[in-house]
């Protein structure tokens, strides 16, 4: 019979952070220079490295689309980035993520404007500890600015979960295996609307909103986190 | 062929508050679900909802355990949208949509915990039955994801699990036991088109989809949710489809899954 | 809604970033108006002029416009027309009725005489289509085949700031190098000159340093340290 481990003790998780307290942030753009725009975001020990090229001609032809640019999103974690090696390759899962983070991130970005083109973003994993599509997420929305790409707004993604029966912010360590929930959002501050959201667990409607509402307070710290890694680029320069 | 022209007499409707087929918004096309119909299977079924055709076969596999849960039986869930379905599939391996279905009707069932999974442990460590669930789309005439799972509720409620010959090896044809369900998960997709929402799209109102949103309920709790497509939800049109999924889940399972279930 | 104007000239901005409200606001380049509201779509700095808000961006592709010059590289040839790439996710048609207004027999003539794959050159965009379309012209003043020289790209973004307000950054460089330099809208730069890698490093400062202020008198100062540097090792 396996013990119960506590994750919360104390009014406290096993990081020492409080329920509702998003891990320690760090966020930079233009990080991979060959590329037309790119970002870095770290969560805690979470890191997320981001590269668009583009728009660029699109390849295989067939795939272009007269009337805007094709988005194209993969997402990859490096096989050194979690405890047990993960082989290289996409996965079903890297692919499911790919998929989602693709769909809010073609949300915001001005795809008329470049007809038969392509945009192609790719996110590295470089370190896990959970919350890895939302930390790729933000590290993306980054690069897409960086890179220079008309877009309605930045997008910003977190997590909220449930973990020894109690809603918390930004699921880290073992509360993703041991927890009961897992909730991932994107969301946009300024529209007040959801692009991303996934979902996975027993959950009441009630714990759910309380859940969604905490996840919504993460995300707008994070946006304005993300834009002050942007301006930073340019107003850190120092003039020699 | 759908164009424009389809897409923007969707959205006029829609906006009217009236749909092509005069149905109601929560309002689900006719929908049948034949349990067992596929012999060789240990569980299976065929759901047909309006147009789109769905069969779902579950086979008990015997295998090994994933080394984190040593003592538990294995799910896995393989979704095919193959070209005989629709002229918009293409043959071969899965593509991102098949593989988001397959992990989104997989969530819907594993995280609803209605499996005991330990009841499934042959030998510890060692060897444990495998729940192997594919889905087979036959005609995709909208809303696949809904069908898709409706099918493999209804597959895994008529499993029986076969008798071990002395060797090991599975004993095909005989039953040991029927697979016991303490719930029945419903996936309930909500579509969003401009500002309204509706459920069970054909494949005509699919096209003018923005965004959907997929909600399992079981038990009356929330037990997985999908968001895609490209518009956003404000949280409130998030809870709203949340009322709507537990609402409509609970309709079907009165309706299409009593607790004594037929064993045809 | 009260018209208002949130950010002044020259600010960073970032996508989704409100810069005005109200109607006596215009939207301009990298903006966009929802709501009342003017936002920028662009990482950029804010241009304000009369009472259109623009943003001006700092990275980004060339997206080719009529009239714009350019400096493309020949990649492929057909019977009547160049294929050209000009440094955009849109490749450049070129015409054979775009190169020359001279009759060609084509049965006897081969238009690689004029231009072959690999050929640098200076041309300028006749026309871009709603599906962006480009075709190419070379029958203006300044066009033509380049040979020799040095070619460097920069970001498309940065051309205007190179080039200067009325060219006086651009032309300022080619007198205190003594290079000629011809600046591709699409941010390819053609230098060819005695002091080549002085004017480079020209180029470069300035796409380095573009959103910054007092870079004019910076680029002469660096310019002018450089020419003496020179002078003084020739002695």
């Amino acid at each position: 019979m396996s013990e119960e481990k506590k994750l919360i003790v104390n009014g406290k998780r096993l990081d020492g952070r409080a329920l509702d307290e998003l891990r320690e942030m760090e966020a930079r753009a233009g990080v991979i220079p060959r590329a037309e725009g790119s970002g870095y975001f770290r969560l805690g020990n979470t890191i997320a490295v981001a590269a668009v090229y583009g728009p660029r001609q699109l390849h295989p032809k067939h795939l272009t689309d007269p009337l805007r640019a094709y988005v194209r999103c993969r997402y990859n974690m490096a096989p050194f980035s979690t405890k047990d090696r993960v082989r290289p390759g996409p996965s079903r899962r890297s692919i499911e993520i790919s998929k989602v983070i693709k769909e809010a991130l073609q949300a915001v970005i001005f795809v008329d404007e470049f007809p038969k083109a392509g945009i192609e973003i790719f996110i590295e994993i470089l370190q896990a500890d959970a919350s890895t599509r939302c930390v790729g997420l933000n590290a993306a929305s980054i690069a897409l600015a960086d890179a220079g790409i008309p877009m309605r707004d930045l997008i910003a993604s977190c997590s909220a979960g449930k973990v020894d029966g109690e809603i918390v912010l930004d699921i880290a360590g073992d509360e993703d295996c041991e927890g009961e929930v897992d909730l991932p959002i994107a969301y946009i501050p300024r529209e007040n609307k959801i692009y991303l959201l996934q979902m996975d667990g027993l959950i009441t409607k009630e714990e759910l909103k309380k859940a969604i509402d905490m996840a919504i307070k993460g995300c707008k710290i994070i946006y304005e986190k993300q834009k002050e890694a942007l301006k930073k680029k340019y107003e850190e320069f120092e003039v020699n | 062929m759908l164009t424009e022209i389809d897409v923007e007499y969707v959205r006029k409707m829609v906006e009217e508050g009236k749909r092509e087929d005069g149905r109601g918004f929560e309002e689900f096309r006719p929908l049948k679900i034949e349990m067992g119909y596929v012999k060789n299977a240990e569980g299976s079924a065929m759901v047909t909802l309006g147009e789109t055709k769905v069969l779902v076969g579950v086979k008990m596999e015997i295998g090994e355990p994933f080394p984190d849960t040593p003592n538990e039986g294995v799910l896995i869930v393989n979704a095919e949208l193959g070209p005989i379905a629709s002229p918009e599939f293409e043959s071969g391996p899965p593509d991102e949509d098949a593989i988001e279905l397959a992990r989104v009707v997989d969530r819907g069932i594993r995280e609803a915990k209605v499996i005991d999974l330990e009841k499934l442990c042959i030998e510890p460590g060692e060897k444990v039955w495998m729940i192997c669930i594919d889905i087979h789309v036959l005609n995709d005439c909208g809303n696949l994801i809904d069908a898709s799972s409706l099918g493999a509720v209804a597959a895994l409620l008529n499993t029986h699990i076969p008798k071990l010959k002395e060797d090991g090896t599975i004993d095909r044809g005989t039953v040991d036991r029927k697979l016991e369900l303490s719930g029945i998960p419903i996936a309930c997709t909500i579509h969003k088109i401009g500002s309204k929402m509706i459920l069970d799209p054909t494949m005509k109102e699919e096209e003018a989809v923005d965004g959907r949103l997929t909600i399992t309920t079981v038990n009356g709790m929330i037990c997985a949710m999908q968001k895609g497509g490209k518009c956003g939800f404000t949280p409130e049109e998030v809870f709203k489809a949340i009322d709507i999924s537990l609402k409509k889940g609970e309709e079907i399972r009165k309706k299409y899954f009593q607790r004594d279930v037929n064993e045809e | 809604m009260e018209s208002k104007l949130l950010v002044e000239e020259r600010k960073i901005v970032v996508p989704g970033e409100t810069l005005a409200k109200g109607i006596d606001y215009l939207p301009g380049f990298g903006t966009y108006k929802e709501n009342g509201e003017i936002r920028s779509k662009i990482l950029g700095l804010v241009k304000l002029k009369d009472h259109i808000v623009s943003v001006v961006p700092l990275s980004g592709v060339y997206i080719p416009m009529k009239g714009d010059g350019v400096i493309g590289i020949v990649s492929d040839v057909q019977i009547a027309s160049w294929i050209v790439d000009i440094n955009s996710p849109y490749m450049g048609f070129l015409p054979l009725s775009e190169a020359t207004n001279e009759f060609v027999d084509l049965t006897k003539f081969d238009i690689t005489e004029y231009f072959d794959v690999g050929d640098v050159v200076y041309l300028k965009v006749n026309k871009v289509t709603k599906r962006k379309d480009v075709q190419l012209t070379v029958k203006d003043r300044m066009c033509r085949k380049l040979y020799g020289g040095n070619i460097i790209r920069i970001t498309p973004a940065k051309v205007p700031r190179l080039i200067g307000r009325g060219g006086s950054m651009i032309e300022m460089i080619k007198k205190k190098t003594g290079c000629h330099i011809i600046v591709g809208q699409n941010g390819l730069v053609w230098i060819k000159g005695d002091k080549e890698t002085l004017a480079a490093k020209a180029v470069l400062m300035v796409e380095r340093e573009s959103h910054t202020e007092g870079l004019t008198d910076r680029i002469s100062e660096m310019l002018d340290r450089e020419a003496k540097k020179e002078g003084g090792k020739d002695e």
